[in-house]
């Protein structure tokens, strides 16, 4: 216990040495959070889109269903 | 689709290479921070604070380090018009900004029970500011336009100007008088610190290099799902403009 609190003092730099670790881990943590978030947020939305363009295509030879029939009338 | 030809390529060895460099990150972090915290002798003259230098130091080498990659692929985007350089140029500048905040601040925190100041305006400290400031205005034009590649195009040229602050930093200490002390790795004649010091700025830096790698393909990957959805979504609009004019 008494190493521990020693560990932690740091010589009397605790103030100073642990606020640096700290920081850093919490700062590269957000960074990692961050672009783990936007890859999966950017690449969902590309699959969504992607499973979309199939519908679109079908759209397209819904549409082209009326032309005969403006051709007959 | 070959304009997705270099991306594809890029995911696919990203992909391969991903799983490795987390692990090397995590291993090496992990025995650098137990190296630096506790299996490394305190300093003679700076008793325990000497402890930050395990991550001050091998931050401000990934600020620089990021920089450099960061004008290189910049330069490879405006005179090869390579797609992907720019994508990784952009993906590279957040982390190189996370790396410099981290020096300065810890830089600060070591300042002030050796020195007794927190920051002083002197030529190292100053130029390291400046390298963040790039970081910044780096990222705020490359998103400052409507036209995602006018933008990038400007924070390219300004990441290209901005590579003359990278040899101000490594000699500012040597140049001016300063606070800041030399170089004592990375010099003439070998490094000047003891190797019970040396195992964990190493392996901090390895772990930190290690680190941009898994951020630099995560973001890489956010970039080019990005592009593409671009292409896609501009490809509907003008489909709906065409539906519209037959």
């Amino acid at each position: 216990m008494e190493s521990l609190t020693s560990f932690l003092a740091m010589g009397g730099y605790g103030g100073f040495v642990w606020p640096a670790y700290a920081l850093t881990v919490v700062v590269l943590a957000a960074v990692v959070v961050a672009s783990i978030r936007a890859a999966r947020a950017r690449e969902a939305e590309l699959e969504q889109l992607q499973k979309m363009r199939p519908g679109r295509a079908r759209r397209r030879e819904a549409s082209a269903v009326p032309n005969p029939e403006k051709q007959a009338s | 689709m070959h304009r997705f030809a270099n991306p594809a390529r890029f995911m696919r060895i990203a992909a391969l290479v991903h799983p490795w460099a987390v692990g090397v990150a995590i291993l090496a972090l992990g025995a650098g921070l137990w190296f630096g915290l506790i299996g490394s002798p305190a300093d003679y003259q700076q008793g325990e604070s000497v402890r930050i230098m395990y991550i001050h130091v091998p931050a401000a080498w990934m600020g620089l380090f990021c920089y450099v990659s960061m004008a290189v692929c910049s330069a490879m985007a405006l005179i090869w018009k390579h797609p992907l350089a720019d994508l990784l140029a952009r993906a590279t500048a957040p982390v190189g900004a996370a790396f410099t905040f981290i020096c300065l601040v810890t830089g600060a925190l070591w300042g002030k029970p050796m020195w007794g100041t927190w920051w002083v305006w002197d030529a190292r400290l100053t130029s390291m500011l400046i390298l963040l400031f790039l970081y910044l205005g780096y990222m705020a034009l490359a998103d400052a336009f409507d036209d995602p590649q006018r933008g990038q195009k400007a924070a390219a040229i300004l990441a290209l100007v901005g590579v003359v602050n990278v040899p101000i930093i490594k000699y500012s200490v040597d140049w001016w008088n300063t606070l800041h002390q030399p170089a004592s790795v990375m010099k003439m004649g070998g490094p000047s610190i003891d190797k019970t010091m040396m195992v964990p700025l190493m392996l901090m830096a390895v772990g930190f290099h290690a680190f941009w790698l898994v951020v630099l393909i995560l973001r890489t990957r956010a970039e080019i799902a990005a592009a593409k959805v671009r292409t896609l979504r501009m490809a509907q609009v003008h489909a709906a403009g065409q539906g519209e004019q037959a």
